[in-house]
């Protein structure tokens, strides 16, 4: 039964930019991938390893700018320039895990910002690679796989998105499920208390944000070959690096599938509104977020994912009262 | 600018010394005085250094409905939880600014104070000068109200220890919502002494904000005349930066030295852990 639903997820998943030819759906299930992708893999270090970083946007920007930069002075695929991206990506995230890996709780999330600042402030100022005007990725016609670039429809860049997000969600699956994934549960609980058992607390902390800036930047380059254009104030803003942990912290943290359904409540919520209410200046979609946010964190802080759970146990009590009552 | 920072960041130390607690809105409470200080005075003539009390108290008001609200909810929950209610405050406060007020800059204009004056030939803005010396005084106060009344006293007991202070007959609960209140309070006198001298919009309780956090973290969390110290130190060090290298790097010269500090003492420059 449950084997089956999931099938017919996985088909339904599969099967609709065969349906829906229109770019506007095809384009919130790729934003819904995209943004499933990236706090999946904030999830690994948040949400598994209890670090909460709110700097992550740095590791998009490294995607994205690395691959950018191949492409305009090696000519080099951007299937190549995205392991170079994330490799960068985690080089970074060690150099900036090891001050900031001191730091516990609320220290820590403000350190994060402010190297989020820090980076952001460097992109503008950086004239080689664009400063604060930006690059555009070189436009190649016709479409083809080898550019990544693809003007006349959406469902390729659906597929890719969708292969991003299987893979976070494959790692993510593969660490639950592995010591190293119980080792990152355990300093989340209590840091102290897995020390003292022999975890060696700061290199599984560096083994967990290196997973994670590998995964944000693999996202980074794909949003650069989607929208073909970057700026420090589109991939390296403190917002965005916030709106990557609330849509996990909507879903439900710590858990294989709260992020995606996080995404897949927010994406539409932003994008919908956008539509309706789009050009006005009033961002009436994110009085929404931080309302919703404020009430997932009082009333449900495991998320929608805690809320399904419950209902869930709810009903299976309620049928086994059903069940032992008539026996 | 440095009493301006402290101040602003004096109101989050004192929350999170009641209550481990950072009030990631506080950027946005700023905001929000500032705007009561425009309209304040666009609308009722009242000049921003007599709208300072009125900011007060809007922002009291403000903060005392955040904990009964929001923060007496999660006060038990996990990190993550308080850390996203106050974010998700701060979300929905920017952008019902923007909803409700636009993305206009403000400022106001042709203020009591302005001009500016020559200190030992160096020339600094009127406004600036007397908001650092109000902000400096509201400061006194406030370090007093703490450590001179009784009221101030149960305060800081109940930052030391919530129990103990629970079963000396202290009201925790009461306390706690004065101690977002005074919050409030303070960033609702560093608001309007602000926008004597600073636009005034929706997004700019950010960069103040992220100073403020920095500017805590430095002092050590929840103490709050290290907050006054390390509130002039980035005020300083940002002032410096930007005269010794180019302006649009002063504040990574702030976040560095954070970084710089932490590492060598996590606890901030003045903080007890």
């Amino acid at each position: 039964m449950k084997r089956a639903l999931a099938a017919i997820v996985v088909l339904a998943v599969l099967a609709f930019p065969l349906v829906f030819a229109r770019p506007f759906p095809r384009h919130v299930m790729i934003m819904i991938f995209l943004y499933g992708a990236l706090a999946t893999a904030w999830n690994v270090l948040a949400g598994y390893c209890g670090q909460i970083s709110l700097g992550h946007a740095v590791y998009f920007g490294i995607g994205a700018y690395t691959s950018t930069l191949l492409i305009r002075e090696a000519a080099l695929t951007p299937w190549l320039g995205m392991p170079a991206g994330a490799a960068l990506a985690v080089l970074v995230s060690q150099v900036i895990g090891y001050p900031v890996f001191r730091l516990r709780g609320h220290y820590f999330a403000i350190a994060t910002i402010g190297v989020g600042e820090i980076v952001q402030t460097l992109f503008i100022n950086w004239d080689w690679a664009g400063g604060a005007r930006g690059l555009f990725v070189p436009i190649k016609r016709p479409d083809s796989l080898l550019n990544l670039q693809f003007h006349e429809s959406k469902a390729v860049y659906y597929y890719i998105a969708l292969g991003l997000l299987a893979l976070a969600l494959g790692v993510t699956h593969w660490l639950e499920r592995s010591r190293r994934g119980y080792v990152f549960r355990a300093i989340r609980e209590d840091q102290d208390a897995a020390a003292s058992v022999g975890v060696h607390v700061a290199r599984e902390k560096h083994v967990a944000i290196a997973v994670s800036a590998a995964l944000t930047a693999l996202g980074g380059t794909f949003w650069a070959q989607y929208v073909l254009f970057i700026d420090p104030e589109s991939v390296f803003p403190l917002s965005l690096s916030i709106l990557i942990s609330l849509v996990a912290v909507l879903g439900g943290v710590g858990s294989l599938w709260g992020p995606v359904l996080g995404a897949a409540i927010l994406v539409p919520l932003s994008e919908g509104t956008r539509v309706l209410l789009g050009g006005t200046g009033k961002a009436l979609d994110l009085v929404i977020y931080g309302a919703l946010i404020m009430l997932i964190a009082v009333f449900q802080p495991s998320g929608v994912i805690g809320l399904a759970r419950r209902f869930r146990r709810d009903r299976r009590q309620a049928t086994g009262a059903a069940q032992a009552s008539s026996a | 600018m440095g009493f301006v920072y402290a101040l602003v960041a004096a109101g989050l130390s004192l929350i999170f010394g009641l209550m481990e607690l950072v009030n990631f809105a506080h950027g946005e409470f700023l905001m929000i005085a500032m705007y009561v200080a425009f309209f304040g005075w666009s609308l009722g003539g009242i000049d921003p250094v007599l709208g300072a009390p009125l900011g007060a108290v809007a922002l009291a008001a403000l903060g005392w409905a955040t904990y009964h609200g929001v923060i007496r909810h999660i006060l038990s929950g996990p990190m993550l939880a308080q850390i996203f209610a106050t974010f998700g405050l701060a979300v929905f406060l920017r952008n019902m600014a923007h909803f409700v007020w636009g993305v206009d800059f403000r400022t106001v204009q042709d203020p009591w104070l302005s001009g500016r004056v020559s200190l030992g030939g160096v020339f600094v803005g009127l406004p600036q000068i007397s908001a650092s010396v109000a902000a400096f005084g509201a400061f006194l106060a406030l370090y007093l109200f703490l450590s001179r009344t009784e009221t101030g006293l149960a305060l800081t007991a109940t930052a030391q220890d919530r129990q103990a202070a629970s079963l000396m007959g202290i009201d925790t609960e009461r306390m706690f919502a004065l101690g977002w209140a005074i919050g409030g309070a303070c960033v609702g006198v560093a608001g309007a002494l602000v926008a004597m001298f600073f636009y005034i919009y929706p997004d700019v309780g950010g960069t103040f904000a992220l100073l403020a956090y920095v500017t805590v973290a430095l002092g050590g969390f929840g103490n709050v005349p290290g907050t006054l110290a390390a509130g002039v130190v980035v005020g300083l060090v940002e002032a410096l930066a930007g005269l010794l290298i180019p302006p649009a790097f002063k504040y990574s010269v702030v976040f560095l030295l954070y970084l710089a500090v932490v590492l060598w003492r996590p606890q901030g420059l003045f903080g007890r852990f």
